[in-house]
Formats: C-alpha cells, sequence, structure tokens
C-alpha cells in the first residue's frame, strides 16, 4: 500500500526546455492516496504513458520529485519501488504452465513456496483461472494470456502500487466486461493502490474513484467520474468523457440566460459578465437534451437518427451548428424539424474553456 | 455489383475455419463482419480478397466465377488494424501510389487524390508524411488510398481498432458517408457490438466459423434468430436464465437447473410455449431497479460489483449461480454482497429452445 504524491512534477524529453510546448508533461502537483483506485486519462500524446512511466521508475522526470509514502524514490529504479506492472501486451512464459507463470514473480523475490501455492489459488481463483492452472501457457487465447499477465500484476501481497498501462486494449467486449468486473473486486478486497492508464472512458470510469484527466501534457481536471460527467471542468473533458460528447455552443451570457443567435436558453443560475475578449460558450450533455412538444424549448433541424440500438442519437443542427441528442431507445420523430429542450440546471458555462460558476441562484431581479 | 459466396468453406490442416457460408454483397450500403476473436472474419475477407482460396464451394462476381482467380488479379483493397502506409512518401503519394501503379494521368491522378482527401479531411495535410499524422490521420490516408484505387471491393478488417475511442467515435460517424460516397461493395470487420449499430449497414453475426444471421444491422439487433446471434450481437453481453414452463407457470430455475430462483404464470407471449425447458435471453438496460409496471417479475439477486460511469451504473448480479448485468441510467451503487432486487420485464424477453433456435421474440418494442 501507499500514498503517492507528485511533487511539482514536469517533463521534458528534449534538453533545455524553455516553452511550455517542449514538455511532455507540463508542472503538477498530485496526491493519489493509500489504496485509492486511480485512472489516467487521455488521448494519445497527452503524456498518461510518461506520467505512469515517471511513477514506475522507466523515466526519469526531468524536475520534480515523487514520494512513496513520504519517501523519495525519484532516482530510485523501478525494482526498489515495490511496485507491480501490467502492460498492454500479454507479458507469458510460453514454455510454463499457468500456475509456473503465476509463481513467478514470487518465485523470483524468494518467497516460500507455501506462501506462493496459497497466493497462486487465491489469484487464480479471482481471475477465473482455477481449471487451467495445470496447462502450458503455449496455445492460450490472447484473452486467457492477458489474464494470466493481470494475475502476475496482482499475485505479490506486498507491492505498494499497481500500475495498468491499457491492459484491456486487446481483449474482446464481452470478456472486458467480465476482466474489469473482476479487476474491481480484486481492488476492493486487496487494498493495494491501482493506477490505470487507459484512453477508453468506459474503463477509466468505471475502473477509478478519481479520473486524472490529461490532455496535451496537463491535467485538466480530477474528479470522481460523476463530477467528471455532469460538470466538466473544461470543454475538453465535457468532449472527451461521453458518447456522444458534450455540445459545445458559442452563446452570449446575460445573468441567467444564454443566448445562441437569436435562440434563448436558460441557465439553471445567474452569471457576472464574462471577461472581456473571453470565448464564450455553453456546454450540455446529450443526456440533458429532449424533444419537447408543443411550442417549447428552441427549433433544430434533425439531420440523422442512429439507432444504437438501448438509444437514439438524435444528429440536429442548430443554425447550421452541429447538436447531438440521446433520446429513448422509443423516441419516434416526424419529419425533420424538431424543438429542444435543455434541462437548466445541467447548461454549463465555459470561458476560453473552462467553466464558469454561477454568481447567484436561478431568478432575475 | 454483387459478391456471392456460394456454399463456400475453408478447411485447414483438419481444422475448419469457415463452415458452408452462402451470402451475397452488394454495393452502396456497408456489410459488417460482427464476431468475437477467431469466429471467422479475417478467413472469410480473405476468401472474399481471393488471399485464400476456399476448400470448396464457389465465389462469383457480378455473375462470374472468380474462384481461384488470385487477389492480385482481382481489384480488390484492404485496410487492416495497423496503420500501413509508405512512410517515406507524402500524404498526396500515399494516397496517389495505386494510380501511379496503374500508370493514369498526371490530371486524374491529382483530382482522385484531391477528393479522396476532401472526403477523408486530410486536405491540410498531404504535404506531411504518415508518422507527422495522429493514428486517426494515418488510418484515414489508408483509407484514402483504397478508395482512390477504385476497387470493386474494400475489406476493412478492424480498422478502427488501434485508434483513441474518441478517434474511433468520430470515424465511425463519418464512414458510412465515405462509403455511399465510393462505388464499391464495402466489407467491415469488427468484434464490436456498439461499432456495428453506429455503422449500420447491413450486418453478419459469426459464430465459430459459421454466420448465424445477416440483414439489416438494427434488425438483427432486434430480432436475433437464435441464442448464438443474440450472444454475438450484445454489449453489455445479454443476460441469460434458464426456464421450466409447466402448464401455466414458468419457474426460472439457478444454474443447476435444480432450484427455482422465481415463479410466475406465463403472460403474454410466453403462453404459447409447450411443457418443456428453455433458455430466456434479455439485455441489461431492460432489467429495472425499480418497478415500474406490474407486469414485472421481481427476482432477489446479489450484487457482485458495481461499476458507476458517472451517468449510468452496470450492477453485475449473481442470481442463482447464473451472472447478470443490469444497467440502469443514474447513480446506483451497490455494495458487493448487498443484496439487490430486480425487476424483469417479460415482454422484453427473448426464449430460445433447448437448440438454440428464437421461440418467442420480444414484443416490448411494438409497444413502445
Amino acid at each position: 500500500m501507499a500514498r503517492i504524491e507528485l511533487i511539482d512534477l514536469a517533463h521534458a524529453y528534449r534538453p533545455h526546455p524553455s516553452k511550455p510546448s517542449d514538455y511532455a508533461l507540463k508542472r503538477m502537483r498530485l496526491t493519489w492516496d493509500h489504496g485509492g483506485a486511480y485512472a489516467l486519462l487521455g488521448p494519445s500524446g497527452c503524456g498518461k504513458t510518461t506520467l505512469l512511466n515517471i511513477i514506475s521508475g522507466l523515466v526519469s522526470p526531468s524536475e520534480g520529485r515523487i514520494l512513496f509514502d513520504g519517501r523519495d524514490v525519484t532516482g530510485l529504479t523501478t525494482e526498489k519501488r515495490n511496485i507491480a506492472q501490467v502492460f498492454q501486451f500479454p507479458v507469458v512464459y510460453d514454455t510454463m504452465t499457468v500456475a509456473e507463470n503465476l509463481a513467478f514473480p514470487l518465485k523470483n523475490r524468494g518467497v516460500d513456496s507455501s506462501t506462493i501455492g496459497r497466493r497462486v489459488i487465491e489469484v487464480a481463483g479471482m481471475l477465473g483461472l482455477t481449471s487451467d492452472l495445470d496447462r502450458r501457457a503455449r496455445g492460450l487465447t490472447a484473452d486467457m494470456k492477458q489474464k494470466i499477465s493481470l494475475g502476475r500484476g496482482l499475485v505479490r501481497a506486498d507491492v505498494g502500487a499497481i500500475l495498468f498501462d491499457e491492459p484491456l486494449t486487446v481483449i474482446d467486449p464481452h470478456l472486458k466486461w467480465q476482466l474489469r468486473a473482476q479487476l474491481k473486486k480484486v481492488h476492493e478486497e486487496a487494498d493495494v493502490t491501482m493506477i490505470y492508464v487507459t484512453h477508453d472512458q468506459t474503463e477509466a470510469l468505471t475502473f477509478a474513484d478519481k479520473v486524472v484527466v490529461m490532455y496535451e501534457g496537463d491535467v485538466v481536471q480530477l474528479g470522481t467520474p460523476q463530477e467528471l460527467f455532469e460538470k466538466p471542468a473544461h470543454t475538453f473533458v465535457g468532449y472527451f468523457i461521453g458518447s456522444p460528447g458534450m455540445n459545445v455552443l458559442p452563446a452570449a451570457i446575460v445573468g441567467d440566460r444564454a443566448f445562441i443567435g437569436q435562440h434563448e436558453i436558460g441557465l439553471g443560475a445567474g452569471y457576472n459578465p464574462l471577461p472581456v475578449g473571453a470565448k464564450s460558450e455553453i456546454g450540455v450533455r446529450p443526456e440533458f437534451l429532449r424533444l419537447g412538444t408543443g411550442a417549447e424549448g428552441f427549433p433544430v433541424k434533425v439531420r440523422r437518427v442512429e439507432d444504437v440500438g438501448r438509444a437514439k442519437i438524435l444528429r440536429c443542427e442548430l443554425d447550421g451548428m452541429p447538436l447531438a441528442v440521446l433520446a429513448p431507445e422509443s423516441s419516434r420523430l416526424s419529419g425533420d424539424d424538431a424543438r429542444l429542450v435543455a434541462d437548466p440546471t445541467q447548461v454549463h458555462v465555459y470561458a476560453d474553456g473552462h467553466l464558469v460558476e454561477a454568481s447567484r441562484m436561478s431568478g432575475r431581479a | 455489383m454483387t459478391l456471392v459466396l456460394d456454399q463456400v468453406t475453408r478447411v485447414v490442416s483438419a481444422e475448419t475455419h469457415i463452415h458452408s457460408t452462402s451470402l451475397t454483397l452488394t454495393k452502396g450500403t456497408i456489410n459488417l463482419l460482427l464476431g468475437p476473436t477467431l469466429s471467422g472474419k479475417t478467413s472469410l475477407m480473405r476468401l472474399m480478397a481471393g488471399l485464400d482460396k476456399p476448400t470448396s464451394g464457389r465465389v462469383l462476381f457480378n455473375g462470374v466465377d472468380v474462384t481461384g482467380k488470385p487477389v492480385q488479379a482481382r481489384n480488390v483493397a484492404m485496410v487492416y488494424q495497423q496503420f500501413i502506409n509508405y512512410p517515406a512518401m507524402s500524404v498526396y503519394e500515399n494516397i496517389a501510389s495505386p494510380l501511379r501503379v496503374r500508370g493514369a494521368p498526371k490530371t486524374e491522378i491529382n483530382r482522385k487524390v484531391r477528393e479522396a482527401a476532401g472526403l477523408l479531411r486530410l486536405e491540410d495535410h498531404l504535404e506531411k508524411t504518415p508518422l507527422q499524422l495522429s493514428g486517426g490521420q494515418q488510418q484515414r490516408t489508408a483509407i484514402a488510398r483504397a478508395i482512390v484505387k477504385g476497387a470493386d471491393l474494400v475489406l476493412l478488417d478492424e480498422p478502427l481498432a488501434n485508434l483513441d475511442y474518441k478517434l474511433r467515435e468520430e470515424l465511425r460517424v463519418e464512414l458510412p458517408r465515405i462509403f455511399e460516397a465510393t462505388g464499391a461493395i464495402f466489407v467491415y470487420a469488427t468484434t464490436e457490438p456498439t461499432e456495428a449499430l453506429l455503422l449500420g449497414g447491413r450486418t453478419a453475426t459469426l459464430d465459430r466459423g459459421r454466420i448465424t444471421q445477416f440483414g439489416p444491422t438494427i434488425d438483427v439487433y432486434r430480432q436475433p434468430r437464435d441464442r448464438a446471434t443474440a450472444e454475438v450481437f450484445s454489449d453489455p453481453p445479454m443476460n441469460f436464465a434458464s426456464i421450466r414452463v409447466e402448464g401455466s407457470h414458468v419457474r426460472v430455475m439457478d444454474r443447476a437447473g435444480r432450484l427455482t430462483v422465481v415463479e410466475f404464470p406465463t403472460i403474454g407471449e410466453l403462453h404459447g410455449l409447450g411443457d418443456g425447458i428453455y433458455t430466456v435471453g434479455f439485455r441489461p438496460h431492460h432489467i429495472a431497479l425499480e418497478r415500474t409496471h406490474a407486469r414485472q417479475i421481481a427476482v432477489a439477486a446479489l450484487t457482485a460489483v458495481s461499476e458507476l460511469t458517472g451517468s449510468e451504473s452496470f450492477i453485475h448480479v449473481d442470481v442463482g449461480g447464473e451472472r447478470w448485468i443490469a444497467l440502469a441510467a443514474g447513480v446506483h451503487e451497490f455494495l458487493p454482497g448487498k443484496p439487490v432486487e430486480l425487476f424483469l420485464d417479460p415482454d422484453r424477453f427473448f426464449v430460445f429452445e433447448p437448440d438454440g433456435r428464437l421461440a418467442v421474440a420480444p414484443t416490448g418494442l411494438a409497444a413502445a
């Protein structure tokens, strides 16, 4: 178990960085608690793998320090950090049996054989590998091999943290559901800090208590899945989390009203005037727009309806700007004209991409 | 333009990769091959392309038998999971390469490259080399090259699998438009039901080397003809339970088939079932956490794990040894081991015969 602190950490791959864009990882200060489940989420190139490699000791940061339980480990090698790692592609010895593969990290560290036997049985049980323990790894499917890799990451009871780098990328969708649930269960039982790197929002949100959303080397938001969904701190978070992502529209903000061209949308609260010259936008998730009846709401053109089984995605246009709506499975539309109603408590205001807090409760003076 | 597989099989050293398959594909819509790893998607594509020769059966293109014809002699383009481009050439030259090979005139090359680049939003990147591009743009380049080739048949084998989630989402929205604008037969392999639904078109579901169903994508999803199809075309996975019908009563059995989990009268479509043992399947979003109407059947379950995405909750439960997943809007957290009451809607049940054939389809949707 370990509390992990990142103190003024930054990293540039080239020497003498001078401007922000020279940094793969911009300066950050974060603390991760004992036994927490954290995800690092972001697109390719956002710095999440660099950050993971710094934590594991594969990369030495150009600035700042890393503490494990208050101890400075910045200069320590991976072996001295007492962590386990699981990678995107299975790391398995083909000539060994499943049991021998699981036992390997323990044997390597001179753990006694009765403890090894017990841990191998426990971990195999967690991952549904019990009936395969005596099989050779050679010839097993990619899914099975990745389970073994996960098992090897989980088998040491004494590690401070387990780091996962896109562990489910090569797994088929159905098995992903099983493995995610198993990992979650393991975390609940094992009381170990887990850090999980992924570009897949579903994996990040379902796994983690707290998600760190990264974009161009910066941490743009650290929050619970619910916070990220309901109150994105940045339009990037709104776009990146949610399928489809949040709708972001240019709007003029006046008190508790937003004006998009000639259309007016109510906000859940009042806002002070935004800074002069700031890009002024509102964000509303497709989940919080619904089809209006009669004259309520604002008019849109429905360009396309995607039936995705358990819901319909309406691809609309408001004065030429795209707007997605998530409608129930049973929705019926007639023609391509529709009116949309936004849940005012779920319409957020952004200035230059950053969330603006409301100044007062709704209600006009 | 049509591609016909006429009872093709593929057997490799006594192992059957493709069981006898007949399929007719036409242009103007995307044809999806949906199934898990090793279900036969790639094997089938290789037969269509002429990369492999079927062990038996015929491949017909526009009515002409092309069974023995090698891939080089056919007009086929392929896009793979890995981004395959010429790293030393510009994006422009990458897209132009099949036209240059053919010796097309300069003006035609220029026109076609710019057309394809426009369709795939690569206009601003034509002078760059592939490695200066994002993964999404690299794959767009590979797709543009396939389109420019003017192939009769374009095969895409999990083309988005190596892309970030959000880039996949963007391309899934754009691809149907691109396919419609191009006059080729498109075949697209995927492991992901969600991807199939977003792409639309027609879907063939695959299970262990067999096509279980082929039809308009949403129809296959809503009206699977058998259990294998329903299972392949579900994400989260469909929930299953064994039931025993006796007269006017239905008993949901535990996994071992010995104990009764819950008993209810045969209502709605279940009424016509003869006595016997069946399997019911129902989708995770059709399990309710609260009663919303009187016909629902209450089932006592134990929580295994809850997963919360911030907008939805996936509750994995144990019911008589069966593992189900309930999907509910909003945040509902149940701790592991906590009892939870679930409500099933018999109007949403798929009922399968012991041999897997569909016996009763849900009526819930027609009513909705």
